[in-house]
C-alpha cells in the first residue's frame, strides 16, 4: 500500500516534535527512517499508527485521505506497528497473544483455527515458536517474531518497526531482515525506524532523515554515509578521545559469586574491578547482566560466593551498607526508580545531603541546589519539580546527587533515550569521576557505546559470563556475535543447565 | 439423625455463601479489568437495605433484587468515572463511598428496622433434589443459591475460555498492549465495573431477602462482610473457581465455629465471631509474603535444596494480581 | 498558583458544599423528613448553647489527634485504616493501666500520666502490627488494618463481658466507672477538659512542624511519593514507614486514652466512636495541608454533635452526619478531578 504523509505537525508543549513533515512511500518499499534520539521519528510513526494525533496535516493511503484516531483505526486500514519493547502480554501463552491480535467478533475462542493459522504463518516465514510457551519466557527476538506473525494474521499492509534490532542477536537480526525483504516483495510497505546507519544502509530501499522535528533529506542507494551522518547531526560531533584511568587498586572483588533468579543461574563468577576503570556489561536484554549489576550493589543477594568492596566483606549485606562503603547504583528508569516525582531539585539535594540535622535549612538547600545546577549544567531551577526536567537533565541531576568521593558506580543504560550531545556530556561527567578514582560498571544495549567507553567488557549470554575482554581488542561484529551466543568456545566455559 | 442435622447444617453453607459468591465474582471481574472497587462493604449494606425496603413496599422480590443490582452498578460506575475520567485515586473514592453508602443504609433504613417483609421461597430442584446426599447438599435451596453456582462457573468460563475474557485479562495485565490491538480499554473498564458492580449489588438483597431476611440496622451482622469479600478476591488469585473455594472455606469455618462453640465453653463467643479476620490476615500473609524482599534475601542464604523447596512452595501459594490493577490508563 | 486558579479552586469548593447540601436535602426528603428543620436541629445541637459548643470541642480533640496522625501516614503513602483499632487499643491500655493503678498509693496525677502513656503505647503497638504486616509480610495495610480493627472490637467486648465485667453481670454499658479522682479535670460545669484539649492542639502543631520543616518529614514525603527511588537515594524506607505507623498509632492511642480518662471514665464497647474513619475523611479532605486539619475537624465534630439531636426530636437516625460528611468529601474529590481536567485543557 502506498503511504503518504502531508505537512504533519505535532507539538508537545514548547517542543515542535514534528515540523511540517511530508513523505511519500510507494507500495512494496522498505523505507528507512533515520535520525538520532529525539529527532521525531517515533512521534511521526505513532501518528501514523494511531497512538498520537497530529496537530495538523493529513495522511493518504493509496491516494485516499484517511483519518486515524486510534490504533483501532490504524489496524482497520492495515497499518501495524512493532514497538521497540514488544507490546504483548507476558503472562499469557504465545497462542493467546496471537489470538488477541485478530479483530474477530464473537465470544468463542477458536483456538484450533488460530493454531492452524499460526503454524502456517510460522512455517511460511521460518519462525520456530512454541505456541503454548508463555511469552514471559521468550527472548525479545522471539517476542518480535510473535508480533510480526500476529500483525500478518490481522492482515497488515503497512508494517512499522521501531528500533527493532535493539536487544536481539545477530542471527535473529539477519532473519528479521530476510522476513522484511519478503514482506516487501509481497507488496507490503515496511517502515524501518532506526538510528543505526549501517542497518538502514543494508536493508532499506530508500531513506528519509529527520533532525529536530524536520525532514532534512531523502536518499536512494548507493548511500553516501558521510552525507547521511551530516544530515542526521547537522555537523560533525566529536566524542571525547578514549581515556583510561585504570589503577591497580581493587575496589570490588567478586569471588565465586553465584546468582539465581526465576529464569537463570549464573555460577561462580570471579572478577576484580580496579579503581578508575570502566567495565561495560554487554548482552541481550535479560541475559543476566541486570542481575549481575544489582548483585554488585547488594540489591540482589548471591546464593553463594563472596562480594568484597575495598577490604570489606559485604556478602549478603543490603544496598545501604554498600552505599556507606562508597558504592552507588543508578537505575535506567529515572523517574520510576531514580528520582522522586513531586519533589523539587533542591529537596532532592537535601535528601542526600550529609549534614542532615533535625530541621530543614531552606537557605542551605537553595545554595546547594544552585551550586550543583551550575556545576552539572542542569537546565532547571532549585524549585523545579524533577518531573518537569528533560531526560538528559534528569540524568545530570542523578549524577549531581551522587556522593563525593565514590569508589564504585553502577549504571543501567546511562544514556538511554538521550540525544548524542547529552550522551557525550554525561560521559564526560562519568569519566571525570573515573579520573578521581571511581570505578564504573555499566549496562548498555548500544555496542558502540560499550566499545567506546569501556576499558574491559563482560559479555552475558543466557546466564553465562565471559571473562573480562579488552575493549580495544574487540570489534562491534565480534561483540555482536558474542551477545548472540557465537564464539564462546574459546573461553572454555561449560554450558550451564 | 445426628448425621442428617450435620448434613443440613453443612448444606446451609452453600446457601449462606451465595451473597459472598456474587460479591467476590463481581469484584474479580472489576479487578481483572484493572480497577479496584473498595466500596463493597457499604454497597452490600445499602443494597440489602434498599432491596428489602423496595420488596417490602411493593411486595415484589424481583424489584428488590433489581434495585440492589442498580445501586451496585451505580456505585461501581462512580468509582470508574472518578478514576478513569477524573483521574482521582480509586482507593480514596472507594473508601469514601463505602462509608457513605453504609451511613445512607443506616439513615434511610431506619423506618424499615425489624419490619416483616417478603422472603425468597426455597425451591427444590426437581429430580436432582432426590439424589442421595448431594441432593440435600446442593439442590434443596432457593433460586439465588443455584444462580450462585452458575455465577462461579460463568465467571470462570468467561475469563479463561472466551475471546472477550482473554481481552479482559489483557486490559488488566497490559492495557497499552490491548490498546495497540485496537481495544477501547477504558470503555471496557467502565463496562466491567458496571457488570461487576451489579453482581456485588445483588449480594445485599440476597442477604435481606433470603439468607438473613429483614433489615436490622447496625445489628444486621452484615458490616464487615464486604471486606471479607475483598480479601477473598485476593486469596482467590482473581480466579472465580479459587475464589469460590475461598468463600466456601470461609463459610465452613464459620459453621464450624457455630457447631463447636457449645463444646468449647472456655472460648468466649466474641473470639469465634472475629476468628475470620485474623484468618483473613493470615491467608493474605501466606499469598503475599513470597513477594517480600527480606524473604528473597533470606532464601538466598539457604542451602540449595531448602531454597528450591521453599521457593516452589511460596510460588504455589502466591496470588499475582493483574499487573495494572489500580493503575489508570491514558491512551496518549 | 495564579489568582484565577485560586478563584477556581475556591469556587469549586463552594460548589462541592452546595452539592453536598443538595444531596442531603434529597436524602432527607426521601426519608420524609423536613430538611430545614433537620438542619436547624443540627445547628442548634452543635451551637445552641455555650455548653453544647464546648461539647463540640470535646469531640474535636480526638478527631484532631487522629487526623493529624493520619497525615503522617498519608505522607508516607500509607492508608492507615487500622486507626480505629489503634484508638481502641489506646483505650484498652489506658483502662488496663488505671485498673492496676487505682488501688495503688500513687498520686492520681501520676496514675493518669502513666495511663495516658500506656494508651499511646497501646495504639503504637497496634499500629506497628499493621506496619509489620505491610513491610515484612506484603499484606496491604488496608486489609491488615481492617482485620486488626475487628480484632480490637472483639477484644473490647471480651474484656467488658469477661475479665473486666462489672460486679454481677457484664453489660453493653461498659466496665465499672473509675473513681472521680482518676478523671481528667474538666472546666467547671462542662465536659471539656483542658488536659485533653491542650495536648490535642500541641500534637496538631507538632505534626505540622514535623511534616513541613524537618528532614524526617522530607524523607517521609520521598517514601510516600516513590518508595523505590527513596530507597536508592539512601532513605531507610521500611524504618520510616514503621515510624509513621508508630507516630500515627501513638496519636490514635492518645485519642483513645482521652476517651477513657476525659469522656467516658470507663471502657465501653464502641469506645473509638468511629473517629478513626472520620479522621481518614478529614485527612483526605485537607489533602496534605496540615493547617486545615483543625477547622475541618471542628466542622465534622460539630456535625456529629448536632446530629445527636435528630433521633430525639425528629425520629431520624443520627447517621445523617456521616452521610453529610461522606458526601462532602465525595464531591470535593470529584470536583477536584473536574478542576484538573479543566486545567489539562
Amino acid at each position: 500500500m502506498k503511504v503518504e504523509l502531508r505537512h504533519i505537525h505535532k507539538h508537545f508543549g514548547p517542543v515542535h516534535a514534528n515540523n511540517d513533515i511530508t513523505l511519500s512511500i510507494p507500495a512494496g518499499t522498505i523505507q528507512g527512517l533515520l535520525g538520532e534520539n529525539g529527532a521525531g521519528k517515533s512521534t511521526l510513526m505513532k501518528i501514523l499508527s494511531g497512538f498520537l494525533r497530529a496537530d495538523s496535516g493529513e495522511i493518504l493511503l493509496d491516494d485516499r485521505r484517511v483519518i486515524i484516531r486510534s490504533p483501532a483505526d490504524a489496524i482497520r486500514h492495515g497499518i501495524g506497528m512493532l514497538h521497540q519493547d514488544p507490546l504483548d502480554f507476558p503472562p499469557l501463552r504465545v497462542i493467546d497473544n496471537f489470538l488477541l491480535g485478530q479483530q474477530a467478533k464473537g465470544i468463542f475462542l477458536q483456538r484450533n483455527q488460530a493454531l492452524e493459522a499460526f503454524q502456517r504463518l510460522a512455517q511460511q516465514y521460518d519462525f520456530s515458536l512454541d505456541p503454548f510457551a508463555y511469552v514471559e519466557n521468550l527472548t525479545v527476538g522471539e517476542r518480535q517474531q510473535l508480533e510480526i506473525l500476529r500483525l500478518l494474521w490481522s492482515g497488515v499492509r503497512v508494517l512499522i518497526l521501531d528500533e527493532p534490532t535493539t536487544g536481539i542477536s545477530a542471527a535473529q537480526k539477519q532473519k528479521l531482515f530476510a522476513t522484511l525483504r519478503r514482506l516487501a516483495e509481497e507488496g507490503r510497505t515496511v517502515i524501518f525506524v532506526s538510528h543505526k546507519l549501517e542497518e538502514v544502509e543494508e536493508l532499506c530501499h530508500r531513506v528519509a532523515v529527520l533532525r529536530a522535528g524536520r525532514l532534512v533529506g531523502e536518499m536512494h542507494p548507493p548511500y553516501d554515509t558521510r552525507k547521511l551522518v551530516e544530515m542526521m547531526f547537522g555537523r560533525e560531533i566529536q566524542a571525547a578521545p578514549r581515556a583510561s584511568f585504570a589503577a591497580s587498586i581493587p575496589v570490588l572483588r567478586l569471588q565465586q559469586m553465584t546468582l539465581e533468579d526465576v529464569r537463570l543461574r549464573m555460577t561462580a563468577v570471579d572478577l576484580d574491578v580496579h579503581a578508575g576503570e570502566t567495565i561495560g556489561l554487554a548482552g541481550m536484554e535479560g541475559s543476566g547482566q541486570d542481575l549481575f549489576l544489582r548483585a554488585c550493589a547488594g540489591l540482589v543477594r548471591p546464593v553463594a560466593g563472596r562480594v568484597l568492596v575495598g577490604e570489606q566483606d559485604l556478602t549478603g549485606k543490603a544496598y545501604h551498607a554498600y552505599k556507606r562503603a562508597g558504592v552507588e547504583f543508578l537505575p535506567a528508569a529515572r523517574l520510576e526508580e531514580g528520582l522522586v516525582p513531586g519533589l523539587t531539585l533542591s529537596e532532592h539535594f537535601l535528601l542526600v545531603s550529609e549534614r542532615q540535622g533535625f530541621f530543614l535549612q531552606r537557605a542551605y538547600a537553595q545554595r546547594l541546589a544552585e551550586e550543583q545546577i551550575a556545576l552539572y549544567n542542569i537546565k532547571g531551577r532549585p524549585h523545579s519539580p524533577v518531573e518537569s526536567l528533560s531526560g538528559g537533565n534528569q540524568q545530570r541531576a542523578l549524577l549531581a546527587l551522587l556522593r563525593q568521593p565514590l569508589s564504585l558506580l553502577l549504571l543501567e543504560h546511562p544514556t538511554r533515550g538521550l540525544d548524542v550531545e547529552s550522551s557525550i556530556y554525561i560521559w564526560s561527567l562519568l569519566k571525570e569521576r573515573c579520573r578521581q578514582g571511581t570505578a564504573i560498571l555499566f549496562i548498555s544495549s548500544d555496542l558502540e557505546e560499550i566499545l567506546q567507553y569501556s576499558d574491559r567488557v563482560l559479555v552475558f549470554f543466557s546466564g553465562k559470563v565471559s571473562p573480562p575482554l579488552e575493549a580495544s581488542a574487540l570489534s562491534v561484529e565480534e561483540l555482536g556475535g558474542l551477545i548472540g551466543g557465537k564464539g564462546w568456545e574459546k573461553f572454555g566455559v561449560q554450558r550451564e543447565s | 439423625m445426628e448425621d442428617l442435622t450435620l448434613l443440613l447444617g453443612f448444606a446451609g453453607i452453600f446457601a449462606f455463601s451465595a451473597p459472598l459468591i456474587f460479591a467476590v465474582v463481581g469484584e474479580t471481574l472489576i479487578e481483572r479489568a484493572g480497577i479496584v472497587n473498595l466500596a463493597v462493604n457499604g454497597t452490600i449494606l445499602l443494597t440489602a437495605m434498599a432491596g428489602f425496603a423496595v420488596a417490602a413496599r411493593t411486595g415484589s422480590l424481583v424489584l428488590g433484587f433489581l434495585v440492589g443490582a442498580l445501586i451496585g452498578a451505580a456505585v461501581a460506575w462512580l468509582i470508574a468515572f472518578s478514576s478513569i475520567t477524573l483521574k482521582q485515586s480509586q482507593v480514596a473514592i472507594g473508601f469514601v463511598l463505602t462509608l457513605l453508602t453504609r451511613d445512607l443504609a443506616y439513615f434511610l433504613g431506619n423506618p424499615y428496622m425489624g419490619l416483616a417483609g417478603p422472603r425468597l421461597p426455597s425451591w427444590h430442584f426437581p429430580l436432582l433434589k432426590d439424589v442421595p446426599f448431594l441432593g440435600i447438599l446442593f439442590f434443596q435451596h432457593d433460586w439465588m443459591t443455584y444462580l450462585s453456582y452458575l455465577v462461579i462457573f460463568l465467571g470462570w468460563w468467561w475469563i479463561f475460555h472466551t475471546r472477550p475474557g482473554l481481552i479482559l485479562q489483557g486490559i488488566g495485565e497490559r492495557p497499552a498492549a490491548a490498546y495497540a490491538r485496537g481495544t477501547d480499554v477504558n470503555r471496557l473498564r467502565y463496562l466491567y465495573s458496571v457488570v461487576g458492580g451489579a453482581l456485588i449489588g445483588l449480594a445485599g438483597p440476597i442477604y435481606s431477602l433470603s439468607v438473613k431476611a429483614g433489615w436490622k440496622g447496625t445489628i444486621s451482622g452484615l458490616d464487615g462482610l464486604g471486606w471479607i469479600a475483598l480479601s477473598i478476591t485476593i486469596f482467590g488469585g482473581w480466579n472465580p473457581l479459587r475464589a469460590a473455594f475461598g468463600v466456601y472455606l470461609f463459610g465452613f469455618l464459620q459453621w464450624l465455629g457455630l457447631v463447636l462453640q457449645p463444646r468449647l465453653p472456655g472460648i468466649p463467643s466474641q473470639v469465634l465471631q472475629v476468628a475470620p479476620f485474623p484468618l483473613m490476615i493470615l491467608t493474605l500473609l501466606l499469598v503475599n509474603i513470597g513477594n517480600a524482599e527480606w524473604v528473597e534475601r533470606t532464601l538466598a542464604a539457604l542451602p540449595d535444596r531448602w531454597r528450591h523447596f521453599l521457593k516452589r512452595l511460596l510460588r504455589a501459594l502466591r496470588a499475582n494480581p493483574p499487573a495494572s490493577l489500580g493503575v489508570p490508563f491514558e491512551p496518549e | 498558583m495564579k489568582r484565577e486558579q485560586i478563584g477556581l479552586s475556591l469556587g469549586l469548593r463552594l460548589l462541592a458544599i452546595l452539592l453536598a447540601l443538595l444531596f442531603t436535602v434529597m436524602v432527607l426528603l426521601l426519608s420524609g423528613a423536613p430538611p430545614l428543620e433537620a438542619f436547624r436541629q443540627i445547628v442548634l445541637g452543635a451551637f445552641g448553647s455555650y455548653k453544647r459548643f464546648t461539647d463540640v470541642l470535646v469531640s474535636w480533640v480526638p478527631l484532631l489527634l487522629v487526623s493529624s496522625g493520619l497525615l503522617i501516614t498519608f505522607t508516607a503513602g500509607l492508608w492507615n485504616i487500622g486507626i480505629e483499632g489503634q484508638i481502641t487499643l489506646g483505650a484498652i491500655a489506658t483502662t488496663w493501666a488505671l485498673r492496676l493503678l487505682q488501688d495503688s498509693t500513687f498520686p492520681p496525677a501520676l496514675s493518669l500520666l502513666l495511663a495516658t502513656l500506656a494508651g499511646m503505647l497501646g495504639g503504637a503497638i497496634w499500629a506497628l502490627l499493621a506496619g509489620a504486616l505491610k513491610t515484612f509480610g506484603g499484606v496491604n495495610e488496608i486489609f491488615g488494618g481492617l482485620g486488626l480493627n475487628f480484632v480490637a472490637t472483639a477484644l473490647t467486648l471480651w474484656l467488658i463481658f469477661g475479665p473486666w465485667k462489672r460486679p454481677g453481670i457484664g453489660s453493653m454499658s461498659g466496665t465499672e466507672p473509675f473513681p472521680q479522682a482518676l478523671w481528667l479535670p474538666v472546666l467547671p460545669g462542662l465536659r471539656l477538659s483542658l488536659w485533653a484539649l491542650v495536648p490535642g492542639l500541641l500534637a496538631w502543631g507538632m505534626v505540622f512542624l514535623l511534616l513541613s520543616n524537618t528532614y524526617f518529614g522530607l524523607r517521609l514525603k520521598a517514601v510516600g511519593k516513590n518508595l523505590r527511588a527513596a530507597y536508592l537515594l539512601g532513605v531507610p524506607t521500611w524504618q520510616h514507614m514503621m515510624l509513621a505507623f508508630l507516630l500515627c498509632g501513638a496519636l490514635g492511642g492518645l485519642a483513645g486514652s482521652f476517651q477513657v480518662t476525659a469522656v467516658y471514665h470507663r471502657l465501653i464497647p464502641a469506645i473509638s466512636s468511629g473517629y478513626g474513619y472520620l479522621g481518614l475523611l478529614v485527612a483526605m479532605l485537607v489533602n496534605f495541608q496540615t493547617l486545615w486539619v483543625a477547622p475541618v475537624a471542628f466542622f465534622f465534630a460539630a456535625l456529629n454533635l448536632g446530629s445527636i439531636q435528630l433521633p430525639i426530636v425528629l425520629k431520624l437516625d443520627s447517621s445523617l452526619s456521616g452521610v453529610i460528611q461522606g458526601v462532602l468529601v465525595l464531591f470535593v474529590l470529584l470536583l477536584d478531578g473536574v478542576r484538573r481536567r479543566m486545567e489539562r485543557g
